[in-house]
């Protein structure tokens, strides 16, 4: 691409540097402070509240019995057995429903670029499991879909003569995937849906033109132009899968494998009322996620930078 | 100039960090107002409560009382069960005192009572004789109290029951008798079992307060319990292990499909639909089988729990109002409870809302009400039978050492038993043996039991 004005103008700067004085950097101050501190009391301060009731035994129950306790919090929940589970449980809820909800969100997305009647429309339905609250959606699978005497999913083996599913007993992490992938589809087709409608026209019919054949076109030069929406909606979408809750509470209560890290951390402040221990598996978890967050987050920035000389 | 602006500047800074810290902290309810309790001027009453239809009726007439009470306003907050034990837990425990007036359990009442946490009713409420105190139900009043301490009011009561549509019983030629034993009820729910129509609906989601409920009644019936009279935990019992097998082989045989969905509301819901016979659980379970709008009224028969080794197996159930020790406004949270739990407010529910709607449960004087006896007639004598009948104070076969049928006032109790049920819901969905959960089981039990030795 040739080289134009537009690119090679220097911006503007609002005043010149010298003017700005430290009377004007100190207003600056000034006016982000309330932001400053409001982010510091939301973030901040219940981390170090929360480390610093780590370290205390205090279970709410026993007010009288409470005290200094050093690291005997963290060394019960490590020796209990529940985290190890839990790990397993988070990684393999959050990898399946953001692989298969990314997927089917490519397959919408193919389908919704394409040009037909009613698009605006078919669109807008294909968001709303997006925008339903997480507990509502739970529940609509609870009773309207896995249902034995009354869910849909049921209705239908039983017209075509299978045997009935009983989902939250038998499948229980396979019905939470179920939801989860049913929810973010189409947060996946939406990023996906940009990426495919930001391609180049030109280059399509290039392809076009040269002999290439939907498939070839679709594996060679949509596939790694997507590659970045991909990546995006990945991060995103595991970020936001890893603290699912709702449908776990709602379906399965946690048995059969389907304890996450958010659950059982629930549990533990919640029903155990243990404010200590609680806390001790509040941080080991912030730990887990900040190391996991940072080898996830560095690979994929190197794809990013890869992905720029594309 | 410039200074002034600056002082400006940093003046609206400072402003509006106050603000967002004030919009921080402005999530509690203030009961300031209730600091002049006692002068009989301007009282306002925090009331925290269940969303349970008899609570949401209690709020409806709120009005008659603060008629009746000038300058008293009770300010109702209605929260889902789950919601309401951890906030009111949190606020009593750390004696934060956000509320005058709390509804607990009687799983909560006792242990709560010897925490000091809660006001002592026991001298208020026998000096009235207006409220007569000796008319509320003796196993009720039993169960939440402490060493001879009534430590809140029962607002209404619960016991549990044999429920079976005499429809489907009736076509497959089955009977039962009102005192059935759990073999007949399992041979009874596999004679009416179909692949589209479950012969018992029984609680399976994991929970202490879904499936332990009835499952504890089953292991006290079979001989079992939790801990013996020492506070050793006995889950690893061959009493245990056979209660539990039952409960299995009930389900896996004749019971509904999808037992870990299945608790209070699924049942009901099945129940009325015809998609199960039979039903063991709360006896307020009647009152809504029996509704207008039900599907199955007036086909409903009742009978007891069933039985093995004991003579009766209900368990034992009541929201209470309580008043924490914080409270500014105690005189008037005291007139209050007692004006919810009155047998004139009994009469006020029955004339103001449907003599159907009253409270069940707490008090003998309701069920020889003539109007009560004729709006619940399918189900006022057998619910006011099982409520006398059952003994919290040892309801299984050996003594225990606390006051309570399916559950144990211990603190404990709600981690153990709810880690139990997950533990138990695994061998239900045939992903692990008896053995194995009732032996991890036990572990957990034991150190909790340990704490009480």
């Amino acid at each position: 691409m040739a080289v134009t004005e537009l690119d090679t103008v220097d911006a503007a700067t609002a005043s010149d540097p010298r003017r700005v004085r430290s009377n004007d950097v100190w207003t600056a101050r000034w006016l982000l402070l309330p932001a400053v501190l409001f982010l510091i009391l939301l973030t901040q301060v219940p981390f170090l509240v929360t480390v610093g009731y780590s370290t205390i035994k205090w279970n709410l129950l026993y007010p009288a019995d409470r005290g200094f306790t050093g690291f005997r919090n963290y060394l019960s929940a490590l020796s209990s057995g529940d985290l190890w589970p839990s790990v397993v449980a988070t990684v393999v809820i959050t990898a399946l429903a953001v692989v298969l909800s990314l997927l089917l969100g490519l397959l919408f997305a193919l389908l919704l670029d394409r040009n037909f009647r009613g698009r605006a429309v078919a669109r807008t339905l294909m968001i709303t499991p997006f925008l339903i609250m997480p507990a509502a959606s739970a529940l609509i699978w609870k009773y309207s879909m896995f249902d034995t005497n009354i869910g849909m999913l049921n209705w239908l083996s039983r017209t075509l003569h299978l045997p009935v599913v009983s989902w939250s007993t038998e499948h229980p992490l396979m019905a939470v995937v179920i939801v989860l992938t049913w929810q973010f589809t189409p947060f996946m087709m939406l990023i996906l849906l940009a990426g495919l409608q930001g391609q180049d026209r030109g280059v399509l019919e290039a392809a076009q033109v040269d002999g290439a054949g939907s498939w070839r076109t679709f594996t060679w030069i949509t596939l790694p132009h997507l590659r970045m929406y991909v990546e995006i909606g990945v991060l995103l979408g595991a970020v936001i899968i890893i603290q699912v809750f709702d449908p776990i509470a709602i379906l399965t209560k946690g048995t059969g494998g389907t304890k996450t890290l958010a659950y059982l951390l629930y549990e533990r402040a919640f029903i155990g009322l243990d404010v200590g221990q609680a806390a001790a598996y509040g941080v080991i978890t912030v730990v887990l996620t900040i190391i996991v967050a940072t080898v996830a987050l560095r690979t994929l920035f190197k794809v990013f930078m890869a992905g720029g000389s594309r | 100039m410039l200074c002034s602006k600056r002082a400006l500047t940093a003046a609206a800074g400072v402003v509006a960090t106050a603000l967002a810290v004030a919009a921080c902290s402005s999530g509690n309810v203030s009961s300031g107002t209730a600091g002049n309790g006692g002068d009989g001027k301007n009282v306002t009453l925090n009331l925290a409560t269940v969303n349970n239809g008899q609570m949401k009726d209690m709020e409806k007439l709120k009005g008659e009382y603060e008629t009746a009470h000038p300058g008293t306003m009770i300010n109702f907050q209605v929260m889902e069960e789950g919601d309401l034990r951890a906030a009111v837990t949190a606020d009593v425990a750390s004696k934060a005192g956000q509320y005058d007036i709390v509804t607990i359990g009687a799983y909560e009442t006792p242990q709560w009572g010897a925490n000091g946490w809660l006001v002592d009713l026991t001298e208020p409420l026998k000096s009235d004789a207006n409220y007569d105190v000796d008319d509320l139900l003796p196993p009720v009043r039993e169960a939440i109290s402490n060493s001879g301490k009534q430590y809140a009011v029962p607002f209404y009561g619960e016991s549990s029951i044999l429920m079976y549509n005499k429809d489907i019983l009736g076509k497959a030629g089955v009977t039962l008798s009102s005192n059935p034993t759990w073999q007949q009820v399992a041979d009874a729910a596999k004679k009416v079992n179909t692949s589209t129509r479950a012969g018992i609906c029984m609680r399976g989601k994991p929970g202490w307060g879904d499936l332990f409920a009835p499952l504890t009644t089953v292991v006290q019936t079979f001989g079992g319990n939790w801990y013996d009279n020492n506070w050793n935990a006995t889950v690893d019992s061959a009493e245990w292990k056979q209660a539990v097998t039952f409960y299995k082989t009930l389900l896996d045989t004749s019971g509904e499909k999808d037992p870990v969905s299945y608790s209070f509301n699924e049942c009901l819901t099945a129940l009325k639909e015809g998609k199960a016979a039979m039903w063991a659980d709360a006896s307020v379970a009647a009152s809504m089988l029996e509704a207008d709008d039900s599907p199955v009224k007036g086909k409903m028969g009742y009978a007891h729990m069933p039985v093995e080794k004991t003579k009766e197996s209900g368990w034992l159930w009541s929201w209470n109002l309580a008043i924490p020790a914080t409270t500014k406004s105690k005189d008037a949270a005291i007139d209050f409870v007692k004006w919810a739990t009155s047998k004139d407010y009994h009469k006020l529910v029955g004339e103001k809302l449907g003599w159907s709607l009253v409270p069940p449960g707490t008090r003998q004087s309701t069920y020889d009400l003539p109007e009560y006896k004729k709006a619940a007639a399918a189900y006022a004598q057998i619910t006011l039978d099982a409520m006398t009948s059952v003994k919290p104070q040892q309801p299984g076969v050996n003594p225990q050492p606390w006051v309570g049928i399916q559950y144990v006032s211990i603190p404990e109790f709600q981690d153990v038993g709810n880690q139990c049920a997950q533990l138990i819901a695994n061998y239900l969905a045939n992903r692990g043996s008896v053995d194995d959960a009732l032996g991890k089981c036990q572990s957990l039990a034991k150190k909790a039991g340990e704490a009480h030795k």
